[in-house]
C-alpha cells in the first residue's frame, strides 16, 4: 500500500486554562489518502479546528507526529517548515476575518508569492494572480477593489485563491461555508470539488454541518472531545454509524423533506462537558444511554471494524462486529 | 500575452486608483465634520502665521528690549501690547508659537514612532517581552509627566533639545499602550494566521498586515497628544525649565506676563489664547480623523 | 373555521440614510392563523429580520420608515396604535427571541431576575410577589431548566441552556404570537435538536402562534405548517408545507434554494446553486427582482414585475406560470 499523503499519530494538543489542562485534541490518528477529501465532523469546543491548525503547525502540538509524505514535519526547523507550507495550506472559516482588511483583492492574493519568492519578476506574480483569479471565479475588475466592498462569498474566493497560489497538495478547510448563506455555500462547495479535480487536491474538510461533509467527503472522522470517536468511509457512516454518539449526531439534523417531519427525533440528554482536565475514559459515557462500568477507567481505543470503519467505543456490539 | 500585459496593466493601475480613492474617501468623511474643519482651518491659520513670523516681524523685534516702550496697552503699533521689557507681544507670540508647535508636533511624532516599536513587540511577541517592556511602561508612567520631565531637564540641564527628549520619553508608554492593545486584538484575527500559514515571516507581518491596521488609532492617538505636547511644553517654560530667555514660547511668555497680572493682564491673555487655540484645533482634528478613520463609528 | 390572528397586507419598509434608501421590504402579504407556525424563508438580506422588527414596530428610529401597508393583529391595526399602547402588545401578546442568545441576555442579573421583570411590565392582573415567582419558576421548568437554577447569572448557562432561558422570558406572559428570528442557528446541532423538540412541544401545548424566521429549510419541514420564501424584500413563494417541499410548480429562485442543499441521502452529486448574487437593496433591478439570476428570464421578466400565480393555497409570483393564470 502506498504511504498515505498525511497521517497523525496519537496528535495532542493541551492548552494551559486557569483550571488544569484543555485537552483541546487528545490522542487522533487520522490519515488521509492523495486525492480524497477526510471530513472531520463534531459540535463546537470538540477540537476540530485545533487539529487542523496543529496538522499545519500554525499551532505547536504537544505531542504525537504529523506526517507528510510518510516524513515527520513536526521536528522540521523554520526554514524547511517555510518550504512546506507550499504544500499544505488552510482555508478559513470567516471570511470576514481571515483577509486583511487593508489591502485589495490583488494584493491578498500575491502576497503568498512575494513572500516566498516563487517568481522572479513581479509581473508574473501579477499574471499568475489574475489567473488564480479567474480560476476561482472573480471578476478580474475586482483586483483592485477591497474586502469591505465584497459579499461573504467573493471573499470566501479570495481566500481559495490564496491558498491555491502556491500550488498545495494539501489543503485544510477550516468550515469554508458555514458562514455564508446557503446559495454561496453551493457555489463554494462547487467549486472546491472543481479544483479538487483540476489539481489533485487532498482536503481536510472540517465542518459541523453534517448535510455538507457527506455531499464532500469520502471518508469521515467523527470527534467528540478532543477524541476521534469513529471514522468511516462516508456511505458505511451514514447507513451504519456504530458510536452511540455519531447515532445521535445524525438523528438530529432536522432534514428538509416533510416525510421526516413526524419522524421521532431521538435527542440525547445535556450538552457537552468540559474539555478541562478530562478524567479517564469515554468521554460521551455521561450522555450515553448505553453507557456502562466498562466505559470509565480508560480511554476506548478505536477498534477496527473492517472495511476502514474504526470505532471507539466499550459496546458489545462493537466487539462482536470485529470477530 | 497581450491579453495578459493588459491584465497585469489594469490590476496596477485598479490598485493606485483604489489606493487613491480610499484617501478621497477618509477626506470625504472628514469634510462632513464641520468642528473637525473649523479646528483643521484654523490650525493651519496658526502654522501659517508662524513659519511668516520673519515677515510680519524679524526676530529681533522680539528679543530686543525697549524699556520706553514697556508695558504698552495693545494699539495700532503693538496689536497685542508690549511686555515688561518693552517687547512687542505679537512678535514674541509669533516667533514663540514656532517653538511651541515644534515642540509639539516633533514630541508627538517622537514618542509614537517609539511607542509603536515598544507596543507592536509586546503586543504581538507576547510574553515575556510583554511583560517587561509594559511593566518599564508602567514604571515610567508612575512618574507624574511633569515630574519626569523635570528631573530630565534637572539633570542635563534647560535647552530645547532636553525638553523635546524629557516630554518624549515620558509620553512614549501612552503610545506603548494604545499600539499593545490594537495589535493584541489583530493578532487574534484569521488574517495573520493566514499570513503565518503562508510562511510569512514576523518582520512583514508586522509591517504589511498589523501597522496599517493599526494605523487609525495611533494617528488619532499623535494628533491628540500634540496639544497635550504644547500644553505640558508651556507649562515647562512657565516653570523656566523649558526654552532659554530671552527666546520666546507661549509657556514663558506668560511665565514672564505672571508679575504683571493685576496691572496688565493683556499680556497674558494673548499667549493663553494662543495656547487654547492650538490644543483645541488639535483635538478636533483628532476627533474628526478618529470618525473619519473609522466607518463603523459613522452612523 | 379559519381564525385568522395576523394579516399583513402589502407591507414595504426603507431604511433611510443621507447616503441611501434601504428597499428592505417591498410589498409584502401574508396572513397566520391562530395556533399555527409560519416559516419566514430566505438568505441574508432578503428582509425576513426587518419584517419581523416592524411586527414588533421595532425599527430603528428615523432610519427605519414604513412606507406602506396594514398589520392587522387581531382585529386591531399594529401600524396605527401609540407607542405606550404598543408597549403593551410587545411581550405581553406578541414576543420575539433573536438570534443570539449571548446578547439578549443582561449579564448582570439573574435569569430569575429577568424573567420576573418581563412578567411584572405586563403584570395587569396584580399579581403579587409570590405569584410571579410562582410563575417564574413554572416557565422555567416548562423549557426544561429546573427552577432551583433561576438565581444563576447568565454566564453559568451553556448555549443551549441560554436560548432555553430566552425562550421562557419570552413565553413568560403567554403570547399569542411568538417570532423567533434564527432560534437555532447559534447552537449545535444536538442541542438544536432539543431546542427544535422543545418548541413543538410547547407549542402543541400551549398554542401559541409562530413566525420562524430561518434559512434552514431542515427546520422548516419540521416545525412550520405554512411557508413563505422571501427573496430581495419579496415574497416570491407561499403556500403550505406541502405546497412548497411537495409541490410542482415553483419559483426558480425557490428550486435554486433547494438545489443547493446537499441531500443527507443518496450518494452527492454536483449541486445546483442559483448563480450570481442578492441585488443590492439599494438598487433592485427592474421587473422581477431575481431575472439578474434566473435561468428562465425572458425579456418579459426583465421591464414587467411578475403577477401571483394562484392554485389553491399555493402563491407563486412569476411570469412563468401567470402567462395564462389568474392575473
Amino acid at each position: 500500500m502506498s504511504v498515505p499523503l498525511l497521517e497523525t499519530r496519537d496528535l495532542k494538543k493541551y492548552f494551559k486554562v486557569a483550571d488544569g489542562e484543555l485537552h483541546a485534541v487528545d490522542g487522533v490518528n487520522i490519515t488521509i489518502e492523495q486525492g480524497k477529501t477526510l471530513g472531520v465532523v463534531g459540535e463546537s469546543g470538540c477540537g476540530k479546528s485545533t487539529l487542523g491548525r496543529a496538522i499545519l503547525r500554525l499551532i505547536e502540538p504537544s505531542g504525537g507526529d504529523v506526517l507528510f509524505e510518510g516524513k515527520s514535519i513536526i521536528g522540521l526547523g523554520k526554514k524547511e517548515m517555510r518550504e512546506m507550507r507550499k504544500k499544505m495550506q488552510i482555508i478559513f472559516q470567516d471570511p470576514y476575518s481571515s483577509i486583511n482588511p487593508r489591502m485589495s483583492v490583488a494584493e491578498i492574493i500575491a502576497e503568498y508569492m512575494i513572500v516566498n519568492k516563487v517568481y522572479p519578476t513581479k509581473q508574473e506574480i501579477w499574471n499568475q494572480t489574475a489567473r488564480l483569479m479567474d480560476t476561482v471565479g472573480l471578476a478580474s475588475r475586482l483586483a483592485g477593489a477591497y474586502p469591505h466592498e465584497l459579499d461573504g462569498g467573493r471573499r470566501q474566493r479570495i481566500g481559495i485563491a490564496r491558498a491555491l497560489s502556491l500550488g498545495p497538495k494539501f489543503i485544510v478547510c477550516d468550515e469554508p461555508v458555514s458562514a455564508l448563506d446557503v446559495s454561496i455555500q453551493a457555489q463554494i462547495l462547487n467549486l472546491l470539488m472543481d479544483l479538487q479535480d483540476e489539481f489533485g487536491l487532498t482536503y481536510m474538510f472540517i465542518t459541523h454541518d453534517l448535510s455538507v461533509v457527506r455531499h464532500i467527503s469520502s471518508e469521515i472522522a467523527v470527534m467528540y472531545l478532543g477524541q476521534c470517536v469513529e471514522r468511516a468511509p462516508t456511505d458505511q457512516l451514514f447507513e451504519n454509524p456504530q458510536h452511540p454518539y455519531t447515532q445521535a449526531l445524525l438523528a438530529a439534523i432536522p432534514e428538509p423533506d416533510v416525510e421526516m417531519r413526524n419522524k421521532e427525533i431521538k435527542v440525547i440528554r445535556g450538552e457537552v462537558t468540559s474539555p478541562v482536565n478530562p478524567k479517564p475514559g469515554c468521554r460521551f459515557a455521561a450522555r450515553c444511554e448505553y453507557a456502562t462500568e466498562a466505559c470509565s477507567g480508560a480511554d476506548p481505543a478505536l477498534r477496527d471494524l473492517g472495511g476502514g470503519h474504526f470505532c471507539a467505543c466499550t459496546l458489545e456490539h462493537v466487539k462482536a462486529a470485529q470477530s | 500575452m497581450a491579453t495578459e500585459k493588459m491584465q497585469k496593466h489594469e490590476t496596477q493601475t485598479a490598485i493606485t486608483m483604489k489606493k487613491q480613492s480610499q484617501l478621497k474617501e477618509i477626506w470625504r468623511r472628514y469634510k462632513k465634520n464641520r468642528l473637525a474643519m473649523i479646528g483643521l482651518i484654523s490650525m493651519l491659520v496658526l502654522i501659517v502665521l508662524v513659519l511668516a513670523a520673519d515677515l510680519i516681524e524679524p526676530y529681533e523685534v522680539c528679543i530686543t528690549m525697549n524699556l520706553r516702550e514697556k508695558l504698552l496697552p495693545p494699539s495700532a503699533e503693538h496689536l497685542f501690547g508690549t511686555d515688561g521689557y518693552g517687547r512687542d507681544i505679537l512678535a514674541r507670540c509669533l516667533h514663540g508659537g514656532r517653538v511651541s508647535l515644534f515642540i509639539g508636533f516633533t514630541c508627538s511624532i517622537v514618542s509614537m514612532f517609539f511607542g509603536a516599536i515598544f507596543g507592536m513587540i509586546a503586543g504581538y511577541y507576547g510574553d515575556p517581552l510583554d511583560n517587561i517592556i509594559m511593566r518599564i511602561m508602567d514604571v515610567l508612567s508612575a512618574i507624574p509627566n511633569i515630574l519626569l520631565a523635570l528631573a530630565i531637564v534637572a539633570a542635563l540641564g534647560s535647552s530645547i533639545f532636553n525638553l523635546i527628549m524629557a516630554l518624549t520619553i515620558s509620553h512614549i508608554p501612552g503610545f506603548a499602550r494604545v499600539v499593545r492593545s490594537s495589535v493584541l486584538g489583530i493578532t487574534g484575527q484569521e488574517y495573520i494566521e493566514a499570513a503565518r500559514a503562508g510562511g510569512t515571516g514576523d518582520a512583514r507581518i508586522l509591517r504589511k498586515h498589523i501597522l496599517p491596521n493599526a494605523l487609525g488609532p495611533l494617528i488619532v492617538q499623535t494628533t491628540m497628544s500634540v496639544s497635550s505636547m504644547i500644553l505640558a511644553a508651556a507649562s515647562m517654560s512657565f516653570l523656566g525649565l523649558g526654552v532659554n530667555p530671552p527666546q520666546p514660547e507661549w509657556g514663558s511668555i506668560i511665565s514672564e506676563a505672571r508679575e504683571f497680572l493685576r496691572t496688565n493682564p493683556t499680556m497674558i491673555l494673548f499667549p493663553g489664547i494662543c495656547i487654547i487655540l492650538a490644543s483645541l484645533s488639535m483635538n478636533l482634528i483628532g476627533d474628526g480623523l478618529r470618525d473619519a478613520l473609522d466607518p463603523r463609528l459613522k452612523s | 373555521m379559519s381564525d385568522v390572528l395576523l394579516q399583513v397586507r402589502d407591507l414595504s419598509v426603507i431604511y433611510k440614510t443621507d447616503l441611501e434608501t434601504v428597499h428592505a421590504v417591498n410589498g409584502i402579504s401574508f396572513s397566520l392563523e391562530r395556533g399555527k407556525t409560519l416559516g419566514l424563508v430566505g438568505e441574508t438580506g432578503a428582509g425576513k429580520t426587518t419584517t419581523a422588527l416592524t411586527l414588533m414596530r421595532l425599527l430603528p428610529e428615523r432610519i427605519g420608515i414604513v412606507e406602506q401597508g396594514e398589520i392587522e393583529f387581531e382585529g386591531q391595526e399594529l401600524l396605527a396604535l401609540p407607542e405606550n399602547e404598543m408597549r403593551e402588545i410587545r411581550g405581553e401578546k406578541i414576543a420575539m427571541i433573536f438570534q443570539d442568545p449571548m446578547t439578549s441576555l443582561n449579564p448582570v442579573l439573574t435569569v430569575g431576575e429577568q424573567i420576573g421583570e418581563a412578567l411584572s411590565l405586563h403584570n395587569f392582573s396584580k399579581k403579587s410577589k409570590e405569584e410571579i415567582e410562582a410563575r417564574v419558576d413554572e416557565v422555567l421548568t416548562l423549557v426544561g431548566i429546573p427552577a432551583g437554577r433561576k438565581k444563576d447569572y447568565p454566564h453559568q448557562f451553556s448555549g443551549g441552556m441560554k436560548q432555553r432561558v430566552v425562550i421562557a422570558m419570552a413565553l413568560a406572559c403567554e403570547p399569542d404570537l411568538l417570532i423567533a428570528d434564527e432560534p437555532t442557528t447559534a447552537l449545535d446541532v444536538t442541542i438544536q435538536a432539543q431546542v427544535l423538540l422543545m418548541m413543538r412541544d410547547l407549542r402543541d401545548r400551549l398554542g401559541t402562534s409562530m413566525i420562524m424566521i430561518t434559512h434552514d429549510l431542515g427546520v422548516v419541514a419540521q416545525t412550520c405548517d405554512t411557508v413563505a420564501v422571501m427573496y430581495a424584500g419579496e415574497i416570491i413563494e407561499q403556500g403550505t408545507l406541502l405546497d412548497i417541499f411537495k409541490g410542482e410548480r415553483h419559483h426558480p429562485y425557490t428550486t435554486g434554494l433547494f438545489g443547493s442543499i446537499p441531500s443527507l441521502r443518496g450518494h452527492s452529486k454536483r449541486l445546483s446553486p442559483i448563480a450570481g448574487l442578492m441585488p443590492d437593496p439599494t438598487n433592485l433591478p427592474d421587473g422581477c427582482r431575481f431575472w439578474p439570476r434566473c435561468p428562465h428570464c425572458t425579456e418579459r421578466c426583465k421591464t414587467e414585475h411578475p403577477g401571483t400565480y394562484v392554485d389553491g393555497t399555493h402563491q407563486v409570483c412569476c411570469h412563468l406560470f401567470t402567462e395564462g393564470g389568474s392575473k
